[in-house]
């Protein structure tokens, strides 16, 4: 077993703080998102337009990977980025910025809420399923061919594990050792369809063994099960040893996107009750880590910063449509 | 990721003159990318058989020897993650040349290749650069069959966001390979099997000609007049280059002047110098190996039709017709742009002039 950080009341404390600030984001962009987009549903209408996939309930993931990783590390994400964006330390106000289209945001609204590229903190998403993952395995061959430790995490959903490019991209990590922890998100829905109707195995981390690597899965959307799995996992990348594939049982609390009914999702109503944030919160005050006011400052402070984002956001410039052309090559331009 | 704050070299020679030494186009391009790698400890190669076999169609023999297999990777067959691969490794500042092997292949692959190797520095505002080289084989003419014959540039110069270079020579193939490879842009490097002079397929007379031995760059997006001449002009590029270059020569004793003009570069496009050829000349010949619909040769004469429609006084166009490239010899020799009908399109587009 390799050596990581063990889980401190400090660390749980940073966790749950991270997962009320993502809470907290989620809920402000929903918000800003339907505010204008009345009467009746226009996708296209409003200050953020667009599909819209938001990440409440799947916050235990990237609080519980975000403890072990520096901003020099790089991450991959998926359509569904914005907790594991805020979690790698991604500057709030510029993806925000960029979420409302702004010329300030982290690709001047050329890119959008699936498009979020944050060089300063090798982040990245890409909207096509398990596509973000082969970008991860060369981030992860420049850190290993410099001789740093640091690695690349690639985050995919539970459909992502049954594209190629995910097979594809185990099978060379392994093979060349690469600094490379994947992560799946099992959040049980591939918009409409359940993992049981999708994936032959009941725990994508037993596809790790087919490429030599280990495979682990967290039950119950367990963050400190993602802390120490993620923990065993990165130490593992960072001593040279390679990757290995995490599965995390997690919840997507809301729908695929914004405007998504759920119509085909029985289990709609017990939903909240597995949410996440308040079962840790209340562990960690049964337990005395944290006291309610805790709790409320935590609120307090992510509300401070989040609301900070989104006024950034929305004084800034809205993109000059004659510069639509910019930005397509570093030198020289189409002709 | 890094902003990469400027190309290895910078500061090279631009097309200088050829000299005296003669290389294939296969060896001038292991000799561009070998001098770039010596310079740049950042550039490295990685594909299928890239090492001891040396590339299918030898774009890399020799390098695996120079520099060992941690710059000149073989790869498992597994394009998607292999592009990715060097699309993550440019984006944190290497500089990647990635083959893959046969341009047909993109089927499997090209998500990687339109929506994230292109698109990247748009999506990121300009603020992670992806200066990463695609190299891969193009063209037919030896019964490779329908899935290992295509041009399919057409294709690659449609999507935005990488820049697309097609090679007809030894010199230029340096050069291209030299300037791609510091680009701090992606650049599709698409070399026909039938120019890089190799010993195992019918070569082409000018598959082996004059090259600098020093590192020097030919400009990405400049077209080249390849043979002057004042009836017509014939616009191409890649192995009809050739093609055309052999007609112009048959004919010119006829008293028929053939300009060609060999593009060089698809993205970004030439379009002053196909003007200008045009304007001399007043008949437009678009001879492209590719598809004909939907692709260059519809794009090369729009150039010429929207800025200045009144220069046309003929437009003829030799390509593949839209089929699937036939097998059987005789058969992708019907639909190849040969000499012939090249040959045929022009006596066509000058025949007003002979019968006046």
């Amino acid at each position: 077993m390799t050596l990581y950080p063990e889980l401190t009341d400090d660390a749980r404390r940073e966790m749950l703080r991270m997962m009320v600030l993502i809470r907290t984001y989620e809920e402000a962009i929903l918000r800003e998102y339907h505010a204008d987009k009345s009467p009746g549903f226009d996708i296209g209408a409003g200050l953020i337009p667009g599909e819209m996939h938001l990440s409440a309930g799947q916050e235990p993931v990237a609080a519980g990977l975000g403890a072990h990783l520096t901003l020099d590390d790089a991450m991959t994400a998926t359509h569904r980025p914005h907790h594991v964006a805020i979690a790698k330390g991604v500057r709030l106000r510029e993806m925000t910025a960029e979420i409302f289209g702004r010329e300030t945001g982290l690709g001047r609204g050329r890119g959008g809420h699936m498009h979020l590229f944050d060089p300063q903190t090798h982040f990245s998403c890409s909207g096509i399923i398990a596509e973000g993952l082969p970008p991860a395995l060369g981030q992860a061959f420049a850190f290993q061919r410099r001789g740093t430790d640091r690695v690349a995490v690639a985050v995919a959903g539970e459909g992502a594990a049954n594209q190629g490019a995910f097979h594809e991209s185990l099978n060379l990590a392994a093979l060349w050792k690469l600094p490379v922890v994947f992560v799946i998100e099992d959040n049980d829905w591939g918009i409409s369809v359940p993992r049981a109707k999708s994936t032959s195995v009941t725990s994508n981390a037993v596809r790790g063994a087919a490429y030599g690597m280990p495979g682990i899965r967290v039950e119950e959307n367990s963050v400190e099960g993602v802390y120490n799995a993620a923990g065993e996992a990165i130490a593992r990348a960072r001593a040279g040893d390679g990757p290995s594939l995490i599965e995390v049982h997690t919840l997507r609390l809301w729908g695929h996107f914004e405007g998504d009914a759920q119509g085909y999702r029985a289990d709609l109503e017990g939903v909240p009750g597995h949410d996440p944030l308040p079962t840790y919160r209340n562990g960690l005050v049964e337990r005395g880590v944290i006291t309610a006011e805790d709790y409320a400052s935590m609120q307090a402070s992510a509300v401070d910063r989040v609301e900070d984002a989104i006024a950034f956001a929305k004084e800034s410039p809205i993109p000059d449509p004659a510069d639509a052309l910019k930005y397509i090559f570093a030198e020289g331009a189409r002709s | 990721m890094t902003m990469t704050t400027g190309a290895p070299g910078a500061g090279a020679s631009i097309e200088p003159d050829p000299g005296k030494r003669k290389l294939s186009t296969s060896k001038a391009i292991q000799e561009a990318i070998a001098q770039q790698m010596r310079a740049d400890e950042g550039v490295f190669v990685m594909g299928e058989d890239v090492g001891s076999y040396g590339g299918i169609f030898s774009s890399t023999t020799g390098l695996l020897e120079e520099f060992g297999p941690q710059r000149i990777i073989d790869t498992p067959i597994s394009e998607t993650a292999f592009i990715g691969t060097g699309i993550g490794a440019a984006v944190e500042g290497m500089r990647p040349i990635v083959e893959l092997m046969f341009v047909d292949f993109f089927g499997v692959c090209m998500d990687q290749i339109y929506n994230h190797m292109a698109k990247i520095h748009y999506e990121s505002g300009g603020n992670v650069q992806v200066p990463m080289v695609l190299m891969t084989a193009v063209g037919g003419g030896y019964s490779d069959g329908a899935q290992h014959s295509q041009s399919l540039w057409g294709t690659f110069a449609h999507l935005p966001g990488m820049k697309v270079v097609v090679p007809s020579n030894p010199y230029d193939a340096k050069g291209l390979m030299t300037a791609a490879i510091r680009s701090n842009d992606p650049v599709v490097f698409m070399f026909h099997k039938g120019v890089m002079g190799l010993g195992w397929m019918k070569k082409n007379q000018r598959s082996v000609g004059a090259v600098p031995e020093e590192s020097y760059e030919v400009p990405i997006g400049k077209a080249r007049v390849a043979r002057e001449g004042t009836d017509v002009t014939i616009v191409t590029l890649s192995l009809s280059v050739h093609h055309a270059l052999d007609v112009a020569e048959k004919l010119e004793p006829e008293g028929i002047s053939v300009e060609v003009i060999d593009l060089r570069s698809l993205v970004p496009l030439d379009r002053d110098a196909i003007l200008a050829s045009v304007s001399k000349t007043g008949r437009l010949i678009v001879v492209d190996e590719d598809y004909q619909s939907f692709g260059v040769s519809g794009e090369v004469i729009a150039s010429v039709a929207e800025r200045r429609p009144g220069l046309l006084t003929h437009v003829s166009r030799v390509c593949v017709p839209d089929v699937p490239l036939p097998y059987a010899s005789q058969l992708e020799y019907g639909v190849l742009p040969t000499p012939a009908r090249i040959e045929a399109a022009v006596r066509e587009a000058v025949a007003d002039r002979l019968s006046s």
